[in-house]
């Protein structure tokens, strides 16, 4: 049974990864998950310089899911490269490299400093994190802005960039083909959707943010839809997520046109979460009689 | 070691209104999780599959043969919502998956020997039971060797140190009360409706016994560590705090459950330390709260 696959020539294990920010940069997790069983290791937002990220309470439970606003709080690159690199390089599986910032400048001295990096295989490039006021999100929303910063950063990047889409438009497939056409070498997506939760007893925010990204299981049929939208809109692999709690659902998403999976939100339910898709997604293959996971991608056609 | 695992309700009382105590065991021997220090606490995952993230609920007791399978784990809790209301119904027998153990706890060797002030605060009194039982048993350790190494007649004191256990309530429902009369030298009450003790908080009832002391152990809720934080400072003591923060994985990965801190912290690179793996025990003047 074949469960490998090529994202931008870059060949996984399997199709199954982590989800930016739901894995830290694998330390913490991998007491429960033996790592190299994973496709790929998505390490948490890395930036130029140490965030702080927003003010507490940070995160909220909703029904089948959860609201974030951490804001990216992350120790920057120099101790991302000193600690956590090693760490995960000493591990037998693909690190991608989150990287996220306010400005074009603070993403491009990311990824030029990561540029002839060898233990880092792709970049995934967060453009679409609802919780961070200035930047980020703005280039994420607007199909033109967001072709040209894919531009200025693929023209320094040493590795494949994946451009991390939001769900938070009028029309993904718009940005969709704006990454593409700005030389994204894949897409993932769907970030969070923006969402709001109040107390009604006290009659307050519960988020200080206010507002926080909605993740788990309650968004997974908008990032299947977000999926098979843009599948059909562009030709770089796609890499789904939102809510992935089984091989099932891993299932669904390569259904739907996407060529790996991460797990994000139901790491936090069970840290073995990505071990039993992986699982799951072997034991449908073999219930279904497919020898290459790669037939699953896109196959569900109108 | 953590790890995630099946534990049996082997009992649910009702202690207060909102109030339970519940007794989990391992339901294999490699689902016990090997123990607990004090102020230590273990994520409980609701079976309701619509609430997904684990309860973070401190160890109020533990007993190392609790257990054919190990030890076992008593939790005290306020019933605030889905996850908490669903673990107070279980019934015995059933079975719940948690993750454990979480926290840095309580370092005993800051109270062991000393003049102690427990300070807790409503449904912050319980994982301090366990700390009084373990500090209690560590002075008497010291007091057995003080007394055989002084070469003195057995009437020389048993226990080295000594406990004081100031507990504030809501109202007269004393949970938890009867077991630290028995665990600490001296229990002090107060309430917030004045009906037993100190009309006021627990550290209004530990100033108006003005019982001495050499270090502080709290949890609570915020306002109140505030307060323990600022009585501390007076009376030139430590205070370790245990705090509250809302959490979603309990082991450090989300960076949810942050307090602000004076010194950068090692691990995040900024001011900020997380609750539940730094934490949830911090020496009050570290922390910004």
């Amino acid at each position: 049974m074949d469960l490998s696959v090529k994202i931008a020539g870059v060949e996984l294990k399997n199709p199954v990864m982590t989800a930016s920010g739901t894995f830290g940069s694998g330390m913490e997790y991998s007491e429960f998950v033996d790592l190299g069983k994973l496709g790929a290791v998505v390490t948490k937002g890395v930036s130029s310089v140490p965030w702080e990220g927003n003010p507490t309470p940070r995160v909220a439970e909703t029904d089948s899911g959860m609201l974030n606003a951490i804001g990216l709080q992350n120790p920057g690159l120099d101790v991302f490269l000193k600690r956590d690199l090693p760490f995960l390089a000493a591990q037998d599986t693909k690190v991608i490299v989150n990287v996220c910032g306010h400005t074009e400048e603070e993403y491009l001295d990311v990824v030029e400093r990561l540029s002839d990096e060898p233990r880092v295989s792709m970049l995934e490039i967060n453009v679409s994190c609802p919780n961070v006021k200035r930047g980020a999100l703005q280039f994420g929303q607007d199909p033109g802005e967001l072709e040209k910063l894919t531009a200025r950063i693929k023209e320094k990047a040493g590795q494949p960039i994946i451009m991390k889409l939001t769900p938070n438009v009028t029309n993904i497939a718009d940005l969709a083909r704006a990454a593409q056409a700005g030389g994204a070498d894949a897409l993932s997506m769907i970030n969070t959707l923006l969402g709001m939760k109040i107390d009604v007893e006290r009659q307050r925010f519960v988020l200080a943010n206010r507002t926080g990204g909605l993740s788990g299981p309650a968004i997974k049929p908008v990032a299947v839809r977000c999926v098979y939208q843009c599948a059909q809109a562009v030709s770089i692999p796609i890499i789904g997520m939102g809510g992935i709690a089984s091989g099932e659902d891993a299932v669904e998403f390569l259904l739907a046109g996407a060529s790996a999976v991460a797990v994000g939100m139901m790491n936090f339910h069970d840290p073995k979460t990505t071990e039993k898709v992986i699982d799951g997604l072997r034991a449908y293959m073999e219930r279904h009689h497919v020898s290459d996971v790669k037939e699953l991608i896109g196959a569900v056609r109108g | 070691m953590k790890k995630t695992a099946i534990m049996r309700i082997a009992g649910t009382k009702y202690l207060a209104e909102g109030i339970y105590r519940t007794e989990l065991v391992p339901v294999s021997p490699t689902d016990d999780l090997g123990g607990v220090i004090p102020g230590q606490f273990i994520g409980i995952y609701p079976n309701d599959r619509t609430a997904l993230l684990p309860r973070p609920i401190s160890i109020c007791r533990y007993n190392p043969f609790g257990s054919g399978n190990g030890g076992s784990y008593t939790v005290v809790y306020r019933t605030v919502g889905k996850g908490t209301n669903e673990l107070a119904g279980l019934s015995f027998g059933d079975s719940v998956r948690v993750i454990g153990m979480l926290g840095n706890g309580y370092d005993l060797d800051a109270f062991a020997g000393k003049r102690t002030l427990l300070l807790g605060g409503g449904i912050g009194i319980p994982p301090l039971l366990e700390l009084a039982a373990r500090i209690r048993a560590k002075n008497r350790e010291l007091g057995e060797i003080q007394r055989k190494t002084s070469g003195k007649n057995q009437s020389e004191k048993l226990y080295c140190g000594r406990l004081t256990a100031a507990l504030g309530y809501r109202n007269s429902e004393l949970f938890l009360m009867e077991e630290f009369a028995s665990a600490a030298d001296e229990v002090i009450v107060a309430t917030d409706d004045g009906s037993v003790g100190t009309h006021g908080t627990c550290i209004d009832a530990a100033r108006a016994a003005g019982t001495g002391f050499d270090v502080i152990a709290a949890c609570g809720p915020m306002p109140m560590l505030r307060g323990v934080k600022t009585f501390a400072a007076e009376r030139n003591v430590p205070a370790y705090i245990s705090l509250e923060e809302r959490m979603a994985c309990g082991v450090g990965v989300c960076l949810g459950c942050v307090v602000k801190t004076k010194e950068k912290d090692a691990h995040s690179n900024v001011n900020n330390a997380r609750v539940c793996t730094e934490g949830p025990v911090f020496l009050a003047e570290d922390v910004d709260i």
